[in-house]
């Protein structure tokens, strides 16, 4: 008995406990990410945003979130009801799936796998699911439209991340995301400048500029945000694959939409800005706790994200296809062969 | 529990528990929400008519075309990632060995370019 | 070990059921969903015997990509299925002699087992045992089995140039964007100054 105890039930409770803590950290910053959306819009547009709901409205998103738990949830009758119910049920699982393999702070991850950058790969890439799933069991033709749409736009970014993310592998020698960090941490510009304590310099992001930027623009694409949201162009389609959702489904695909930005903003922190990384190799900064250098560098791509809604009109459907197949994808496979070029010239490869 | 197998329990504990949230937030409203449907509201949503009929329809072979090309492209990242992390042990022959593998399609990808299968109208 | 064997029986078993739910579903969009579901379990069980490269691949590949195209064909093109369905029957031949091969096939690796049960681990070329994954399969894909490596990329050219062939199809008349041409248009090729006398007009 004692054996079953330490062997499996107590590990058990542990993952369970971790996890359960990291889902509800995830969730609560999810709708403060919300919120901050919105505001940084509204200032933007030099409104005020929400500002009713407790103080500066900080508790908006829970008064949204509870207004839509009390509506009446609709399922159209000409719908494949076990799909149409389906659909957001597999958005936010495989969304905030995702999580498990990310780490925050050195050692705090809920599963460091070996292949934890194909892991994320494998999980993103079933993201696309949930919004056909979703737009063809509605049965109506806006749906329908836009999730044929929001598949072929998903799938056609997904290829210039891929070459994106083998870019940084070919740095970094690893798919493990821990060890993608530690590589970013003792050699690189910084280190061979001789000024190793501008540890901000060591990170991928300035050796590979143009992949990050093509990350950060594919990373919008991918998660269907502004500028290119073309799978719910209001002015076209109403509102996309969502439009015969109401209630808490609704609020599963915007969930799951905020939970995968979230997550995409903490990719681009692990690939190019040194994950839980001090920004400095010195005392004060040192002293910080990882996790809080993670959240606030997740935060700063997430504030670029959000400018991007706030300032860029959005794409036609054909130029984001041309952005997508024409520009990034040669580009990215271009910087492929460059980078592993010069890796091997160089013997700088790990 | 050993290795590899004491890495994946987590990931699929924690799966199993955003099914759990997932499936907490899809049956909230049916519990606690107010109901009464009738068939306008359950209709299919259309501006001003009723939908004329079923809104699955034939597509723009492009459609297709796109996820072909995705299906190859993602299977030359796949071939990729080995190469990228055993990229410091397989010497100047894996180089060279992957720049002839990514040489055959780019082949392709510029002939694809040519025939205007990457343009959308 | 115990949970081992308990995740390959429900592995197992929802692979099997949902490989079967995919020839019964009677709705096509049905079938393809429990395809991915099999897909999972199927990288489920890969992971179990250690494989976790090839089961991530599994997911990337054929869920993310393979199943999206099945997903477009079944629910977009509008067959009708009930026709298709009757003619079933006739495909029964060539079915049974597919599925007798595949019988022999597994007979086959079964028997070899029995014989000798360290058979199936005699073909592969040994690896260091402390190396990941995906670095022992880098470390011989693109040296050792490089032929095979290039055929794979001929064979994805193929595809790319069959996929072109059979379904490009331009639609004529379109006028396109020419990003290009836009960019370069400046002030010198587009604005004309025209000193205009009173009363004349151009």
């Amino acid at each position: 008995m004692s054996v079953f105890w330490a062997d499996y039930l107590w590990p058990l409770i542990i993952i369970v406990a971790e996890s359960l803590l990291m889902m509800v950290v995830l969730l609560i910053i999810i709708a403060y990410i919300l919120y901050a959306d919105r505001k940084i819009w509204a200032a933007v547009q030099m409104r005020r945003g929400p500002n009713v709901v407790g103080p500066w409205g900080l508790f908006q998103s829970f008064a949204d979130f509870i207004k839509f738990a009390l509506k009446e949830a609709v399922i159209p009758a000409s719908a494949d009801k076990v799909i149409f119910l389906l659909a957001p049920l597999l958005s936010v699982t495989v969304a905030i799936s995702a999580w498990a393999v990310i780490p925050v702070a050195s050692g705090w991850v809920i599963s460091d796998i070996n292949v934890g950058v194909l892991y994320i790969m494998a999980i993103s890439s079933l993201g696309v699911y949930g919004t056909i799933m979703g737009g063809w069991a509605s049965n109506s033709k806006y749906p329908f439209l836009s999730a044929l749409r929001a598949a072929a736009q998903m799938v056609s970014y997904e290829v210039s991340i891929g070459f994106v993310i083998i870019t940084v592998l070919l740095c970094a020698g690893s798919l493990n995301l821990s060890d993608i960090v530690k590589a970013q941490a003792h050699h690189g510009l910084a280190t061979s400048l001789g000024v190793p304590w501008l540890a901000f310099l060591n990170w991928y992001w300035l050796p590979l500029f143009p992949m990050f930027v093509i990350f950060f623009i594919s990373a919008l694409a991918e998660t269907n945000r502004p500028p290119f949201d073309l799978a719910e162009a209001e002015s076209e389609l109403v509102a996309g694959f969502m439009v015969e959702y109401g209630s808490t489904p609704y609020v599963m695909f915007m969930l799951s939409e905020y939970v995968a930005i979230a997550l995409q903003c903490s990719m681009a922190t692990i690939l190019f800005m040194g994950g839980w990384l001090p920004p400095f190799d010195f005392a004060p900064f040192t002293w910080v706790p990882g996790i809080v250098w993670f959240t606030l560098k997740a935060l700063l791509v997430f504030f670029m994200v959000a400018m991007a809604k706030a300032m860029v009109p959005r794409y036609r459907y054909d130029q984001l296809m041309r952005l997508g197949w024409k520009v990034f994808l040669p580009i990215s496979l271009g910087m492929v062969v460059v980078v592993a070029g010069v890796l091997k010239v160089t013997g700088w490869a790990p | 529990m050993h290795g590899l197998l004491s890495e994946y329990l987590p990931i699929i504990v924690f799966i199993a528990l955003a099914a759990v949230i997932g499936i907490v937030l899809l049956v909230a409203p049916f519990l606690v929400a107010y109901k009464s449907p009738d068939p306008e509201k359950l209709s299919a949503y259309e501006c001003g008519f009723n939908a004329f009929d079923d809104a699955r329809m034939k597509f723009d072979v492009r459609f297709y075309l796109v996820s072909i090309l995705f299906i190859i492209f993602d299977l030359e990242v796949a071939f990729l990632f080995p190469w990228a992390v055993a990229f410091g042990t397989i010497g100047w022959f894996g180089f060279w060995s992957m720049m002839i593998f990514l040489g055959v399609l780019t082949v392709g990808f510029v002939y694809e370019w040519k025939k205007g299968a990457l343009e959308w109208d | 070990m115990i949970v081992q064997a308990i995740f390959f029986y429900i592995f197992a078993a929802v692979l099997v059921g949902s490989a079967f739910a995919v020839v019964s579903a009677r709705n096509p969009v049905h079938s393809v969903l429990f395809l991915i579901l099999a897909f999972f379990n199927a990288a489920g069980l890969f992971v179990l015997m250690g494989a976790e490269f090839l089961a991530m691949l599994l997911v990337v590949v054929y869920v993310g990509a393979v199943a999206v195209l099945f997903l477009f064909v079944v629910m977009m093109l509008d067959v009708d299925f009930a026709e298709l369905r009757r003619g079933g029957l006739d495909y029964l031949p060539i079915g049974t002699v597919i599925g007798g091969l595949l019988l022999v096939e597994m007979l086959m690796v079964v028997g070899g087992w029995v014989l000798d049960p360290t058979l199936i681990g005699k073909g592969a070329s040994p690896v260091a045992a402390a190396s990941t994954n995906v670095a022992a399969i880098g470390a011989l894909l693109y040296t050792k089995y490089v032929f095979f490596f290039q055929a794979a990329g001929l064979v994805l050219l193929v595809a790319m140039i069959g996929a072109i062939v059979l379904t490009l199809r331009h639609k004529p008349f379109v006028k396109r964007q020419n990003v290009a041409d836009q960019v370069a248009r400046g002030p010198a090729t587009s604005i004309e100054f025209v000193s205009v006398e009173t009363g004349k007009g151009i």
